[in-house]
């Protein structure tokens, strides 16, 4: 049985969670990870999804945008744009976030990025929506 | 010497003015309380952003391939000064404060040759400044509207101020703003963004970077200037509603000391006037 880690996430705004967790699964940019105690330090960045801990009382999920994670054998740190737990997130808001990247796609310099960044956030509706 | 009636308008206008002073300073001291808590939950946000970046900046180092964000573009021709004051009066020195330390740096610059841009958050600085530095205005964000500061409102004037950058029309940017100290005193601070600066070195932890070191900080470098632009934003909020608090409960103080000034004036006029009405009507007695 691994042992626990701290969790941390938080958005500019607040802190949403600091717990103790077993594991914590992070949509990192190049694809998804899980860390347990123990994982090498690793800083990572996220795209738009899900992140998921796993505590002694249950898991628990968020919608996370952009942002990094830092992962240390002890802990995890999230920071993230923006974060809402899972059972606060409405389709209203996705739609939002949406309208908001396919503004952004329309005027990035940096084309592969914003429509990868699209992409992501229509996976993320589908996977919320299941 | 005022009739008596003056007076007593006069003690009454004052109790107005000290009644309104009253409620402005319950008003503030409730809105700083929110305001402090803002400022205190965006601080871990802020801290650790600016460590994990701290920390990249030194192991990517000075190197030619850096991002611009961190070590600027070469030049330091063309400064924009982001002047961040209140949109409403009322505070003491809050907004003069502000603008005196942007004053004073952007003379300071013109003077050493080089070109002043000034971005202006706030109504009050901008007015503030219009009559000498107007010319150098650029733009205004105007934040009237806005009941609670949000992340959003400062990604927006970061947004703004990276566009700029990036078009290559500033290549120093330095935010102007009140640190909040306590409710009597606010710290007027100059913060450079762009290029990068940060207090503490970097954290020796060796860390795996996914994807790479350059990459993850080039993605983090704008969320950086939006995080010191929101932190700064809250500082403000805070340091107005401390600064508007002491200045009106000085404002009701010094209301209170008028009216006992002018109670005494009242009381003393009102007294010479019997006094003088007895000796009118006690000679008048005795003449007879």
């Amino acid at each position: 049985m691994a042992g626990n880690l701290q969790f941390d996430l938080v958005s500019p705004e607040r802190r949403l969670a600091s717990v103790q967790a077993s594991e914590v699964q992070i949509p990192g940019a190049d694809g998804d990870l899980t860390a347990m105690e123990g994982h090498a330090p690793t800083i990572t960045t996220l795209r738009p999804g899900i992140l998921k801990a796993v505590s002694n009382e249950g898991a628990k999920s968020y919608v996370v945008t952009g942002g990094f994670a830092e992962i240390s054998a002890t802990g995890v740190s999230v920071l993230a744009e923006r974060a809402v737990p899972l059972d606060e997130v409405t389709p209203a808001l996705l739609d939002q976030l949406i309208a908001d990247a396919s503004e952004a796609t329309a005027v990035a310099s940096d084309k592969d990025a914003a429509d990868k960044a699209m992409a992501d956030l229509v996976a993320l509706r589908a996977a919320v929506g299941q | 010497m005022p009739s008596l009636k003056d007076l007593k308008n006069k003690i009454a206008s004052v109790k107005n003015t000290r009644k309104i002073t009253k409620a402005m300073q319950m008003v503030s001291a409730a809105k700083l309380r929110r305001a402090q808590d803002a400022a205190e939950a965006a601080r871990p946000y802020a801290e650790r952003m600016s460590a994990v970046m701290a920390g990249l900046a030194a192991g990517v180092g000075k190197s030619e391939s850096a991002p611009k964000l961190l070590i600027g573009n070469g030049s330091d021709k063309v400064h924009l000064l982001v002047v961040m004051t209140a949109e409403r009066g009322l505070c003491g020195g809050f907004n003069s404060t502000i603008v005196r330390l942007a004053r004073a740096r952007a003379n300071e610059l013109m003077a050493s040759g080089k070109t002043v841009k000034i971005l202006t958050v706030g109504k009050k600085g901008r007015e503030q400044l219009r009559r000498d530095l107007g010319a150098h205005f650029v733009g205004h964000v105007d934040l009237s509207d806005v009941k609670r500061m949000g992340y959003s409102n400062a990604q927006g004037i970061a947004r703004d101020i990276l566009a700029r950058f990036e078009a290559g029309e500033c290549d120093v940017v330095t935010l102007f703003f009140n640190r909040f100290q306590s409710v009597i005193s606010q710290i007027p601070t100059a913060q450079q963004v762009i290029p990068a600066v940060f207090e503490q070195a970097g954290a020796s932890a060796q860390y795996d970077y996914e994807p790479s070191e350059e990459a993850i900080l080039a993605d983090l470098l704008p969320r950086g200037v939006a995080t010191q632009v929101f932190t700064a934003l809250l500082e403000n909020g805070a340091s107005e509603q401390g600064a508007r608090m002491s200045a009106m409960d000085n404002a009701t103080r010094n209301a209170g000391d008028m009216i006992t000034k002018y109670t005494t004036i009242y009381n003393r006029s009102r007294q010479a006037a019997i006094t003088k009405e007895l000796i009118e009507i006690i000679s008048g007695a005795e003449a007879l």
